[in-house]
């Protein structure tokens, strides 16, 4: 046993272990590729945005909506399906491939609000869903409020309304 | 052609924010709040309309959407009730999103288990 035990031990002391730390983190570390994640990202959000597109008018196609009707709807399903997703568990993976195409969409603030109540959950109903369902996404809602209620004055100052 | 334009102006908007995550420390969490403020900034002089009008609903799709109907909630109700309404109306629009939102989110928390 301790014969096992010493060698494991570094020969040259810890100086030796820190300068080389580095240079073999880097050698090892997985260089990003950042054009693919670029291309990635274009082709998940476009293919996102044209679905919404593609949705808003099947709605208001089938179900004899308005435009604007059908606008709410297909926002709806889009954070459904997020949503349904992030709590399947898959929605992890989808952005390990999709990156920034499928976070700037409202499917990244469904998914924001949905990992983050599920994370908390074993802490309870009040203290973990209530107290961190808007942990990530409160940031956007702040301020998204902020700068609308500086714009809006603004606007209402120039345009009236 | 709704179509083409859809997937041009969300695409460009992720490829967009894609750059800014690979090239700066900005956090996801940045990029979005910074997305939503463009979007509201956009909406003073009508500039996000005109976007919806030519593209469709593919420009309703992403993050910066929601600054526009912030903003466009709270004009929505200025015009009956002066600058009182900026507050009274900044949520009219986005309520059906962020409501949704919770309940979806609240329904399936309460139905699976967390993974990882």
């Amino acid at each position: 046993m301790y014969n096992f035990k010493k060698t494991f031990q570094p020969i040259n002391g810890d100086k030796m272990e820190q300068q080389n730390y580095e240079t073999i983190v880097n050698k090892h570390k997985p260089k990003e590729n950042r054009l693919l994640n670029a291309l990635l990202a274009f082709l998940t959000g476009g293919l996102i945005g044209a679905f919404g597109n593609f949705l808003q008018e099947a709605y208001s196609y089938f179900l004899d909506i308005s435009k604007n009707d059908a606008a709410v709807l297909m926002l709806t399903t889009l954070i459904f399906l997020a949503c349904l997703f992030t709590a399947l568990g898959f929605f992890d993976s989808f952005a390990k491939v999709g990156k920034m195409g499928l976070i700037i969409p409202i499917t990244g603030f469904a998914h924001s609000m949905q990992s983050a109540i599920l994370d908390y959950k074993k802490e309870g109903l009040i203290y973990g869903f209530g107290a961190n369902i808007f942990r990530l996404a409160g940031s956007v809602i702040l301020y998204g409020v902020v700068a609308a209620y500086i714009f809006g004055i603004i606007r209402y100052a120039i345009m009236g309304g | 052609m709704t179509y083409i334009y859809s997937f041009l102006f969300t695409a460009s908007l992720c490829l967009i924010a894609q750059i800014i995550l690979d090239n700066t420390k900005l956090t996801p969490g940045h990029i979005t709040s910074i997305f939503v403020v463009i979007g509201a900034f956009l909406d003073i002089f009508n500039i996000y309309d005109r976007i919806i009008t030519r593209v469709g609903a593919g420009a309703l799709v992403p993050i910066t959407s929601f600054g526009h109907l912030l903003v466009h909630g709270a004009m929505q109700t200025s015009i009956p009730s002066g600058l009182m309404g900026v507050s009274m109306g900044i949520f009219s629009l986005t309520s059906s999103g962020i409501a949704s939102a919770i309940f979806f989110s609240f329904i399936f928390a309460l139905i699976f288990k967390p993974k990882n």
